[in-house]
């Protein structure tokens, strides 16, 4: 079967997702669709599934013009989707989201043949070796599971095409290799494959054809045989790119933040941070690696007081803030970049200005007592939208307008500009644009280089990598390594993370020499 | 590009709210306030139940059996396991007993509370229990219609409005025709406003709150105004028969269950049918598996080809019928329309529904659990006990408020109730 | 699911961009605050001249299409009639605003914190309580009874409406049915205490209340004239200063700041160290006062007493009132006054054409409605407008 989407143009209010798209898939080859966040990617592959309706072009299957109304008809052409969000309902079973739109029934009345379902999808699921529980919930299975599940949705109708989106962003590096095989054991079968990612190591690693999409139009296709990373990445972006932050090495001084043992479960008993320890320096930037879900969040959670830590202790320059709330942790002079900007970082209906003062409204001379001091606040937000180039049209706009770089650079301003104990930064520049991710990156060195302590939390490990004077990986819940970052590779903090391999717990002594 | 995660604010507050009891890390805080109401209760005992008059009440069961229990010495029986059981709860909680216990508690409260009332004289307990299903029966429609639409994700808080029209309509027509015509046309007419309140949502993304409760007022206000200008003019509008009970042959004879269950109008039958079906189409037929979807995650279904917006838009129609039937109910059992004669049991029937966790089962036990606090308050009103009429009229409301209160956590709300679903 | 390329660039491109999404949304925003609510009116006016015609049974019967237009042009003047024309209908406008936009200010500000606030019946009952028990247990000095009474109403109104907020904050009770449940458990009361010896009037059977002595009455606004049928009173003028603490609360205090970050984001209000907690009991508290201070109101000053009803069915006109006003501080003041005029209308309306003052209730409901679906009115009234603004995406709450 081939698959070929021509000419195919996708607007949206304000912005041209898709420019004329070109792209051919047959099937028994690996395509990996690259390119950065926002390039339009997902939103091609949403129209060829039937999701969206592109607004010129065609799509043709071996040779004819189809058009897809809904996912139903893209379904019936055979055409297979695994989203990058789980469209999984959590509290149904396996088993049910599987035959969801194509349940088998008995009777006149459509009573639901379970029994069936049940065994078609054991039936299946042992074919490609994805060793599936029917019944099981999906709430109570680990991500890389649920992705088999989402994969089985695909098999269970034939598709002969199957649109993998971002699979292995959710994925520890064990089960990425898991998935690889996977998908050749799916190639094998007589399937095309189309692999959407930003990863370019994986592109490069698994597929056979790949097309590169920057702004909504397609840049080239390349042969993976014949280019690497550095290329892919200037095809991606359109201008060589720095995959290396700039700094001096760093000059830790006293430890800042020391953290002893602590523990955190969630309300049902179930551990999420398990006895953590460990120590920032002054004048230090530390990484946190692992793989989204491990704990990370809820160690940061832990950190500023959203927490609730059951054993162990906090401190913070020899003041013990273990079980602080978050604005007394914001007096000790903690600043906080949350990893979701726009749920916790920013109030989207706010104006700028009024974002600058969100944590420090209450203290700075911005208020006294109950009355607030709106001139000094505009003032200072004024300041400091220039200071950190934020490109806004005033200070009043609703901060929700604003790009995601944007965005990002109002919460660096309002946290970073401030006397500084400890920086906290959870996906400082997750959806960001590249140009913003330079600049914050240089801002968190910044903050270093001035004694502040840093601890930087990201799921990704070029940016860990880049960053960082020590690593620690967290896995389930516990750090399973505590290195400089002159000491481990990239491979190395790999291992870490898919827990292949475990630090033996070593002294403070030890691991600052 | 909006920023917010959300999408309307009453919806928000109310799903908040839900969301917000399933949430909880503060279950000592429950179990002290729970051990703290223990010793209300005792002391409620001790203060007016143990005062009584004495005497024995007679509980009569039917036929010609009954049980004699005597007041007094069962107050102090009830009020000192109630302290007994303040002192564990506060002291040291008691974990995986605590809802049998409190069950158990409340059962002994409101027994030692019967014996009080009725020292010395009798209490068709049959005929209380009888009563309370048939006051059970219109919050029990009510909350059919509500978990039709919530399990398909769409709030409803216009069972009220929903119902009152259901009554007008079914008094109107009913009495131009004939009452059972009156009950079609009643479900009829719920069957649009509940359509126009899933138009209004699904395709303008309307805050469900809010037009439920402007279709609340649209129904008041409008049946208000016909009630006035025509049907006061035309009485010969307002008259349909009632609609009497049914003795079941044969089974309404079997003690004590007999009169509960068996003598009762066809409503009665048709809710608990109802709730059998709807039980059983829930959770055991392909359409209860596609309607849990939209409701929990209509993005997934629509990427396997639901069509989500269909769905919501039928389901809801359907509701409004269910509610329209609900709303005959009042009159048949009175025969006329009054102004405002639901006067707010649709906003009971809400409760019902999130206290029985959106199942329909669970609806019917919160819906007896309210219809036997009216059918309590009516013998009470009868018995003369001193309570004024007012603290009767308003136990039901009070009642409610304890038990959202105190049972409300835990339960799982559809994970995309009123959240309006994108389609490109 | 947008996948856009707007975040990928950080050019002049953007900032184009920007600029011209900002003067969509500028413009939204006027046609969003005047010309809506207009339309919205206009709106449920059409419909119910429908209701009218099709209602009068009689006239239909004989076909006299003349007899029913001529219902509706007299009803439909009687509105403007009845609000407007002379001092006597200002007064009555005057008067029917003054608990609206009480209670207006009551909704709003929990609507502000992302609360819904259905009690305002019940705490304008309970505060309505606390303020006669003061008007009639003594008889003056006026400048000492008059603000004891208010603050009494005030109280009560603080106490009754801070229950939900306790409800909500420490027993995750959803203010929607608490507030409902309590609107019915305060009528019940208020009936009873009616009833007493301490609250009813001697010689009556009916549950009605003592009256406020003379000393205890709102001063009236147009004393000086002495025209006894100029209802109006200083009620009012606590109104106004009740929407101005309201803007002053939201706009130029900490308290407030939170507040508004609370209703427009609570994740974000979590995180910058604000206490949802407190700030829900902290709104609920002030509603309650707002709306105690609707109950002094109309019993010191429009009616010397209470009844069962004295309230109304105020609870949802609140509501109305501050969704359309969109729980603005300036938005609610006009809002109550719509909605004030058209009650004043509406009982001219009644008297001099025999059309039921319901015919109000249906306008209002039909106006929410409209207003809570802008959408809606672009597609009837055919706007052009390219920004998807698909809710009651009001200023300050968040859409």
């Amino acid at each position: 079967m081939e698959l070929e989407l021509r000419g195919i143009t996708k607007r949206f209010p304000g912005v041209i997702a898709n420019d004329d798209v070109n792209l051919t898939i047959k099937t028994g080859e690996v395509l990996a669709l690259v390119g950065e966040n926002g390039a339009g990617k997902s939103t091609l592959m949403n129209i060829m599934y039937g999701l969206y309706h592109a607004d010129e072009g065609q799509i043709f299957v071996d040779g004819n013009p189809v058009t897809f109304e809904t996912s139903g008809d893209a379904i019936a052409a055979g055409i297979g989707m695994v989203h990058q969000h789980f469209m999984l309902v959590p509290v149904f079973t396996v088993a049910e989201n599987v035959v969801l739109g194509v349940e088998p029934t008995t009777g006149l009345l459509g009573k639901l043949d379970t029994a069936e379902a049940n065994a078609q999808v054991r039936d299946i699921s042992g074919q490609y070796g994805l060793h599936l529980d029917p019944e099981a919930l999906i709430e109570s299975l680990p991500v890389g599971i649920q992705q088999r599940v989402e994969i089985l949705k695909v098999l269970f109708r034939d598709a002969e095409i199957v649109v993998f989106d971002e699979p292995t962003a959710v994925l520890t590096p064990q089960e990425i290799e898991e998935f690889f095989n996977i998908v050749e054991s799916l190639k094998a079968s007589g399937r095309g494959i189309v692999f959407i990612t930003h990863k370019l190591t994986e592109a490069l690693k698994v597929a056979d054809r790949i097309s590169v999409l920057r702004r909504g139009k397609t840049v080239g296709e390349a042969d993976p045989a014949e280019i690497d990373e550095i290329g892919l990445a200037e095809l991606m972006v359109g201008r060589p790119v720095q995959l290396v932050v700039d700094k001096a090495p760093s000059q830790p001084g006293e430890p800042i933040l020391s953290v002893d043992q602590i523990h955190a479960v969630d309300s049902s008993g179930r551990t999420l941070v398990d006895h953590v320890s460990f120590d920032v320096h002054a004048g230090e930037i530390v990484g946190v690696a692992g793989v989204q879900g491990n704990g990370q969040t809820e160690l940061v959670e832990a950190l500023t007081g959203l927490r609730d830590v059951i054993t162990g202790s906090i401190h913070l320059g020899g003041e013990d803030i273990t079980h602080a709330t978050p604005r007394d942790v914001h007096r000790a002079g903690v600043a906080h970049i949350p990893e979701d900007r726009q749920r916790a970082g920013l109030v989207g209906d706010f104006s700028v200005a009024e974002n600058m003062v969100l944590t420090r409204y209450h203290d700075d001379g911005f208020s006294t007592g109950i009355k607030m001091d709106w001139p000094k606040a505009r003032a200072v937000a004024a300041d400091l939208v220039e200071q950190y180039d934020v490109r806004t049209p005033s200070i009043q706009t609703a901060a929700g307008t604003l790009s995601g770089g944007n965005q990002q650079k109002v919460i660096v301003a309002r946290e970073l500009s401030r006397d500084l104990e400890l920086v906290i930064a959870s996906q400082p520049t997750r959806g960001v644009d590249v140009g913003s991710i330079e600049y914050i990156h240089a801002q968190v060195v910044k903050a270093r280089d001035e004694g502040a302590a840093v601890l930087v939390v990201s799921t990704e490990l070029d940016e860990v990598m880049a960053l960082s004077d020590r690593v620690i990986v967290m896995f389930r819940g516990r750090i399973v390594a505590n290195l400089r970052r002159d000491e481990t590779e990239h491979n190395d903090i790999g291992l870490y993370m898919a827990g292949a391999k475990e630090q033996p717990v070593k002294t403070d002594a030890e691991t600052t020499s | 590009m909006s920023v917010t995660d959300s999408t309307t604010p009453g919806t928000d507050a109310y799903v908040g709210m839900l969301e917000s009891m399933s949430r909880t890390p503060e279950q000592k805080r429950r179990a002290r306030n729970l051990g703290i109401g223990y010793f209300v209760a005792a002391g409620i005992a001790l203060a007016i139940f143990v005062r009584g008059d004495g005497g024995t009440s007679t509980f009569t069961l039917g036929g010609d059996s009954s049980i004699g229990l005597p007041g007094i010495p069962l107050a102090w029986l009830c009020a000192i396991v109630l302290a007994a059981l303040g002192g564990v709860q506060i002291s040291r909680g008691t974990a995986k007993l605590q809802s049998a216990l409190l069950a158990a508690a409340t059962i002994l409260f409101i027994v030692t509370l019967m014996a009080w009332a009725a020292a010395g004289r009798q209490f068709s307990l049959t005929g209380t229990l009888h009563d309370a299903l048939k006051a059970a029966t219109p919050l029990v429609l009510g909350a059919i219609a509500g978990i039709l639409c919530e399990r398909s994700g769409i709030i409803n808080i216009a069972i009220e409005g929903l119902l009152l029209a259901g009554a007008f309509t079914s008094a109107l027509v009913g009495s131009a025709t004939n009452i059972w015509i009156g009950i079609l046309a009643a479900m009829a007419v719920s069957a649009v406003l509940a359509w126009v309140l899933a138009w209004l949502a699904i395709r303008f993304h309307v805050d469900q709150v809010i037009v439920g409760f402007a279709i609340n007022f649209f129904v008041l206000g409008l049946t208000s105004f016909l009630d006035s200008r025509v049907l006061t003019k035309n009485p010969q509008l307002n008259g349909t028969g009632t609609i009497a009970e049914w003795k079941v042959p044969g089974l309404s004879s079997i003690p004590i269950v007999g009169p509960i269950l068996f003598e009762q109008t066809f409503y009665v039958y048709a809710a608990l049918a109802l709730v059998a079906i709807t039980t059983w189409m829930l959770f055991k037929t392909k359409w209860g598996l596609r309607t849990r979807a939209v409701g929990e995650h209509p993005k997934a279904a629509g990427t396997l080809g639901v069509n989500v917006l269909r769905r919501r838009y039928i389901n809801v129609t359907i509701a409004g019928a269910v509610a329209g039937f609900g709303g005959s109910w009042w009159t048949a059992d009175v025969g006329r329309f009054n102004e405002n004669i639901t006067n707010g049991r649709g906003f009971i029937a809400l409760a019902v529904v999130l206290v029985g966790r959106h199942h329909p089962v669970g609806a019917l036990m919160a819906a007896l659990v309210f219809g036997f606090t009216d059918a309590l308050a009516l013998k009470f009103a009868i018995l003369n006990t001193g309570i004024p009429s007012e603290f009767l009229e308003l136990a039901p409301f009070f009642v409610t408020l304890l038990v959202v209160a105190s049972v409300g956590r835990g339960a799982h709300v559809p994970a995309a109730l009123g959240k309006p679903y994108e389609e490109d | 699911m947008t996948d856009t390329a707007i975040d990928s660039s950080n050019d002049s491109d953007g900032d184009h961009r920007e600029g011209v999404i900002r003067r969509i949304l500028a413009r939204i925003d006027t046609t969003n605050a005047v010309i809506l609510p207009l339309l919205a009116l206009f709106g449920a006016l059409v419909i119910g001249v429908f209701v009218i015609a099709l209602s009068d049974v009689d006239k239909l019967r004989a076909g006299d299409v003349e007899g029913i237009l001529t219902t509706i042009k007299d009803a439909y003047l009687a509105l403007p009639n009845g609000a407007f024309n002379g001092w006597r209908a200002i007064n009555e406008t005057i008067v029917a605003t003054t608990p609206l936009l009480l209670a207006g200010l009551a909704v709003a500000i929990t609507f502000r914190a992302g609360l819904f606030n259905i009690g305002g019946t019940g705490q304008m009952l309970m505060g309505g309580m606390g303020a006669i028990y003061v008007g009639f247990s003594m008889d003056g000095p006026g400048f000492i009874q008059i603000p004891l009474g208010v603050l009494a109403g005030m109280v009560m109104g603080m106490a009754w409406g801070i229950i939900p907020g306790l409800l909500k904050a420490r027993a995750g009770v959803h203010e929607v049915i608490a507030t409902i449940m309590l609107n019915f458990i305060a009528g019940s009361l208020v009936l009873w205490l009616l009833k007493t010896d301490m609250f009813g009037r001697e010689g009556r059977n009916d549950p009605i209340s003592k009256l406020v002595t003379p000393e205890g009455q709102l001063p009236r606004l147009f004393g000086f004239l002495d025209r006894p049928e100029l209802r109006a009173h200083i009620g009012f003028l606590i109104a106004l200063s009740a929407a101005a603490f309201f803007w002053w609360l939201l706009e130029r205090t900490t308290l407030g700041f939170e507040i508004r970050a609370q209703g427009a984001n609570s994740h974000a209000a979590r995180y910058a160290g604000m206490k949802p907690g407190r700030l829900i009991i902290t709104s609920f508290a002030i509603a309650g006062g707002f709306a105690g201070l609707a109950g002094a109101s109309e019993v010191l000053g429009t009616q010397g007493r209470a009844t069962q009803g004295f309230a109304g069915d105020i609870g949802f006109d609140a509501i109305a009132v501050a969704l359309l006003g969109r729980s603005t501080p300036t938005g609610t003041v006009l809002a109550a006054f719509l909605f004030g005029a058209l009650q004043a209308g509406g009982q001219k309306m009644q008297v001099t054409t025999g059309v039921p003052i319901d015919l109000v209730l249906i306008l209002r409901a039909l106006i929410v409605l409209f207003i809570a679906a802008p959408l809606l009115m672009k597609a009837i009234f055919r706007f052009s407008s390219e920004a998807a603004d698909s809710g009651p995406s009001f200023g300050g709450w968040g859409a």
